[in-house]
């Protein structure tokens, strides 16, 4: 029967309160933003935390606004939120259109950009996206507030730089240069809607219409949210067009430790990284 | 609206206000007094042997009442009940069990033991207190595998895991086949996988069981398809008279045949409350219900068949495997052999069918009805085969079909399996749907695409299939159905029908019957059911068989008190009965129109009784029962349009049209909506739905994660139409709708699959993954 263990609840009142309790339960606590990823593990039971840390309440965690010139996003922001911004569909449109492919409306109106990011799932889109945009995420403890980069935020399945005392409060983002154009690209798990393997591209071009800088990131195929290194070095300098996009494409799985499960095999996962970031690329390409 | 026209006519369901704004009543929405709940402890292996149980911790759980293994259950809990044991094995006790595993689990959630506590979260944590010691096993999860001679056994005492083995002598059909071949014809043959699929209902199984001690009565509230089958088989397995067990059904969210069973659940929840003397609940949750309730289909199909050049099927031949799982529930053991074998024939004049059939016990959840049961099948296989006859001559797959059809004037006509179909024009719905979707226009289109390298793929689908069960001697009770319909003083007609709708729309579609006949508003009348204790001896809903067979017995009801009326409202009239018309809820003097009393007046009469004249009984109240003499055969062509993403193998509906005959339409929106829903399940089965199972008998589909249903945003929008060929088997003249859209839309699905890739055959489900690497396999070949 799936209910949850015994557990001790708390609800935070503020970052602060929060923190308050992280260091009073240390490794026991378990934060709970829009519990979408961690309710259903304590139902199967495969996450038995003593202590919730509810920080629904805190309502100025959830914000997306324009600060000078980075955008910025709370951590309790829902999917729907990020969805439907118009700041962010005009700043940052790889966001509203990856949060409009995650899970169902339901999922979306719970589901949060800190929560995801924080329980680091490689299949997830969002860490993947973050990574692309060469985000920073923001997170505070009773020491100190410090950013990490997402390239040095995500360690691998389930596995964050998070330190036990330390919560995620936001991220932040630089505005895109000029010239520059973002798509994410996803082949869905028909049962979770979990990418198979996904891609988050985003490619700046130089005024001769080089390709100046790209960031590609890989979801999905790989155990880790993992940057393709080897797709990006092949993109930049060139003048884009089908063949080099193609040939750039076929770096995606380098050096990925590729999953393979009754969602997909190894193999399939490596072509299907590879289709993804073709595709990817080239939208991001045509919205520049 | 005149209220002679309900009939046929598309209103909403009465339903759905209560079901949209959550004011219907499920099972986990009743609160009873001192209630108790029960978790179920589930095995964690494929097989296993049990070497030691101990429940003391557990029992000292605070909050925890009792906690029960199979040693509990020794005469006290019978046999979980199996509607038609078949020879030589089961009759003989072989996939027969108790409501909790006894020495060995032979499946993933095998029940092991119970814990009943005062709520549901002190249930769940005790479960982890009982300390079990098994020993696990080697697994039998492949079928075929399981019937070798070194398999692991369920049933070790049998010394085989093969419950049943029809193998007739196949001399005849290999005449054909060799008569065939000498004369220029052709002979084709594939291996078809029905692959096991969860019911997924959306509201799990439920029970709350209240043993009344003072009354010895046990009140059961479950999650059913058939409250009193329930209520007969549960007293027996429980020791308990039949009057001794009131079973209600509330509000079901759901059922697709895998709430056609007696659960162990139901008996242990029973058990428990009679043992503690209070009312105790048991809900299911969805990785339950994915691992422990039955699921449908597994079934390996060998097809043969054999055409001449021409294109005419000479003969078939199939071999069945069906996977029963680990053990028998209600009607495990006879799907394939009832429902599929005769069902092989298809809507086509085959003059020689030859089937085989095994049955074979694995460790995996046990099989049973899943919307079809059996019949999508033998579609599945018919359907397959005649595309390969198709292929094989370099025939459009439309005009094979339409070249070995039935024809209207062959009716009633026995097909070689022995099945007596009723009436249909199969050629009638098949045109229909090629003009709508403009066929021929449409295979043109198909060649452009290919030329430009498009993978498109068309799949037709003819299906028949048998509703309305059934006559005598079909199972081992009898499958009537029955109404029991009492006109109160105002006129109000108060219809209890033995059938148990759940969500099929009955308390509409009979109402919408009632008003018709006797000519009253809807409004005034009210069809109740799901309750042992008010509604007269019924078999429930599932099979499409409810409207057919329980539509007939309301029907009857209504012309046996309509009678009575008449006799009534002569004496009213001063006339003779046989004089009396009923016309436009008025019963008159024929020839004097004038004279005439209403409806309700005759209610009224009736019920006051005072100013009847002597001799009439007063009240006005039937109960009739229903037994069909012949089976209803319904019938469609379902037509799918797939365009496949060549680089990552994703499949895309982009057109379905879907023409169905189901006999006379009571409410076309009603069967609309059953036609959309079972095209979805059927598509949910062609392309995304799967059980699996480890080699160790892991289930790795417990969760929606991992088990894939079909969604809204997958389907493009149905072109829905249909034909109306009546059948003689009732008096309504309708024929069944719940299962067709599910039987007819694998075969197109699968067909259209195929067509796109080019390729003979593809098994389901039509992943992205398998259909990337047969283009891979394709390419490299060029």
């Amino acid at each position: 029967m799936s209910v949850p263990a015994p557990f001790d609840y708390h609800r935070a009142q503020s970052v602060d309160d929060a923190l308050s309790l992280l260091q009073q339960f240390g490794d026991e606590a378990k934060i709970l933003a829009g519990g979408h990823s961690l309710l259903p593990a304590m139902k199967l039971r495969l996450a038995q935390p003593e202590h919730i840390i509810d920080i629904g309440a805190i309502a100025a965690l959830s914000f997306i606004r324009k600060d000078h010139s980075k955008i910025v996003i709370g951590a309790l922001t829902p999917y729907t939120h990020i969805e439907r911004s118009d700041l962010l569909r005009k700043e940052l449109p790889i966001l509203p259109e990856t949060a409009s492919t995650i899970g169902d409306q339901q999922v979306r109106n719970r589901g949060t950009l800190g929560g995801s990011l924080a329980h680091s799932d490689p299949a997830s889109d969002m860490p993947g996206v973050i990574m692309a945009l060469n985000g920073e995420i923001v997170v505070r403890s009773p020491r100190a507030e410090r950013t990490i980069t997402a390239d040095d935020f995500f360690l691998g399945t389930f596995t964050t730089a998070l330190e036990p005392d330390e919560i995620l409060t936001e991220i932040r983002f630089a505005t895109l240069p000029v010239h520059t154009g973002t798509a994410y690209e996803k082949l869905m798990n028909k049962a979770s809607h979990y990418a198979i393997a996904g891609c988050a591209a985003v490619i700046t071009l130089d005024s001769k219409q080089q390709c100046k800088a790209a960031s590609i990131t890989i979801t999905g195929a790989a155990t880790q949210t993992s940057r393709a290194t080897a797709v990006e070095k092949a993109l930049v300098g060139q003048k884009l067009d089908t063949d080099n996009i193609q040939s750039a494409a076929n770096h995606a799985a380098d050096d990925l430790e590729l999953i393979s499960d009754i969602h997909g095999s190894e193999d399939y996962r490596r072509q299907m990284a590879i289709v993804v970031t073709r595709r990817a690329i080239t939208n991001a390409l045509k919205r520049v | 609206m005149g209220i002679a026209a309900m009939v046929g006519t598309p209103i909403k369901r009465r339903e759905d206000p209560r079901l949209i704004t959550g004011q219907a009543t499920y099972v986990d929405d009743l609160k009873l007094t001192g209630m108790l709940y029960m978790a179920v402890l589930r095995s964690p292996y494929g097989h296993a042997r049990i070497l030691d149980i101990n429940v003391d911790t557990a029992l000292q759980h605070p909050g925890v009442r009792a906690v029960f293994t199979a040693q509990d259950l020794k005469n006290s809990v019978g046999n979980i009940p199996i509607a038609a044991p078949l020879p030589p094995h089961i009759t003989n006790g072989m996939g027969r069990r108790g409501a909790l595993a006894e020495g060995k689990v032979r499946f993933y959630g095998d029940p092991v033991a119970i814990v009943v506590a005062e709520n549901r979260y002190i249930a769940r944590d005790a479960l982890d207190l009982i300390e079990i010691d098994y020993e696990p096993l080697p697994a039998a999860i492949d079928i075929e595998k399981a019937m070798q001679p070194d398999a692991p056994l369920l049933y070790e005492e049998f010394g085989t895991n093969v419950a049943v083995v029809m193998h007739p002598e196949t001399d005849e059909i290999d005449k054909v086949f060799a008569d065939t071949l000498a004369n220029g014809g052709v002979v084709v043959k594939d291996r078809f996988m029905n692959q096991r699929l969860a019911p997924s209902p959306m509201e799990t199984r439920g029970v709350v069981a209240d043993y009344r001690r003072g009354d010895k009565i046990l009140n059961l509230w479950s999650s059913s398809q058939i409250p009193h089958l329930l209520r007969n088989y549960l007293a027996e397995q429980l020791g308990l008279a039949q009057h001794q067990v009131r079973v209600v059904v509330p509000e079901v969210g759901g059922g697709f045949g895998c709430k056609l069973n007696i659960y162990a659940e139901e008996a242990l929840a029973a058990f428990s409350s009679m043992k503690l003397g209070q009312p105790v609940k048991w809900i299911e949750d969805r990785d339950e219900n994915l691992a422990a309730t039955i699921h449908g289909r597994d079934q390996v199909n060998y097809v043969e068949a054999a055409a001449t050049k021409d294109g005419k099927v000479t003969g078939l031949k199939v071999h069945v495997i069906s996977d029963l799982g680990a053990h028998c529930q209600f009607f495990t053991d006879v799907i394939a052999i009832a429902f599929t074998l005769p069902m092989l024939s298809g809507c086509y004049d085959i003059p020689h069918i030859y089937s085989s059939c095994d049955t074979v016990f694995t460790n995996k959840a046990p099989t049973d009805a899943y919307r079809g049961a059996g019949r999508p099948e033998a579609c599945y296989i018919i359907e397959r085969a005649m595309d390969l006859v198709a292929r094989e001559l370099k025939r459009d797959p439309a005009e094979i079909r339409r070249l070995n059809f039935l024809q209207p004037e062959q009716f009633p006509h026995k097909v070689a399996t022995g099945a007596l179909y009723d009436s249909g024009n199969y050629a009638g719905a098949l045109d229909k749907a090629m003009e709508i979707i403009d066929y021929q226009k449409l295979r043109q289109e198909q060649k452009r695409k290919r030329a430009n390298g498009e993978l498109m793929g068309i799949g037709v689908s003819s299906y028949v299939e048998i509703c309305g069960i059934g006559p005598k001697g079909t199972a081992p009770f009898g499958l009537y159905e029955s109404a029991r319909m009492r006109i109160e003083q105002s006129g109000t007609v108060i219809v209890y029908t033995g059938s148990s709708p759940h969500g099929q729309g009955e308390e509409t579609t009979f109402a919408q019957l009632v008003s018709a006949e006797f000519g009253i508003p809807i409004e005034q009348i009210q069809v109740l059911h799901g309750d042992t204790s008010s509604t007269p001896e019924g078999r429930g809903t599932y099979g499409s068989r409810t409207t057919a067979v329980g539509g007939t017995a309301v029907f009857q009801a209504t012309q046996r008190l309509k009678e009575k009326m008449k006799t009534i409202a002569a004496s009213m009239l001063e006339a003779s009965a046989t004089d009396i018309t009923f016309e436009d809820g008025k019963f008159a003097v024929a020839g004097s129109p004038q004279k005439s009393v209403t409806f309700e007046e005759v209610a009224a009469t009736a019920n006051t009784s005072n100013e009847l004249a002597p001799g009439i009984e007063p009240g006005l109240e039937t109960t009739v029962f229903f037994e069909p003499e012949a089976c209803t055969f319904p019938f469609g062509t379902h037509i799918c349009v797939v365009e496949i993403d060549k680089e990552t193998g994703e499949p895309h509906i982009t057109r379905y049209i879907a023409v169905d005959d189901c006999g006379r339409q009571l409410n076309p929106l009603l069967v609309a909506g059953q036609v959309h829903g079972g095209i979805v399940q059927g598509v949910g089965q062609a392309l995304y739905e799967e059980v699996i199972y480890a080699d160790d008998g892991q289930l790795l589909t417990n969760t929606f994660m991992d088990y894939a249903m079909p969604i809204a945003s997958e389907f493009p929008v149905f072109e829905l139409d249909h034909t109306v060929t009546p059948t003689d088997v009732n008096p309504l003249g309708v024929k069944g709708v719940g299962e067709a859209g599910t039987i007819g839309a694998t075969p197109a699905v699968s067909a259209a699959i195929a067509d796109a890739l080019e390729v003979a055959h593809l098994n389901m489900p039509h992943k992205a993954e398998k259909i990337w690497q047969i283009i891979q396999q394709k390419r490299q070949a060029k």
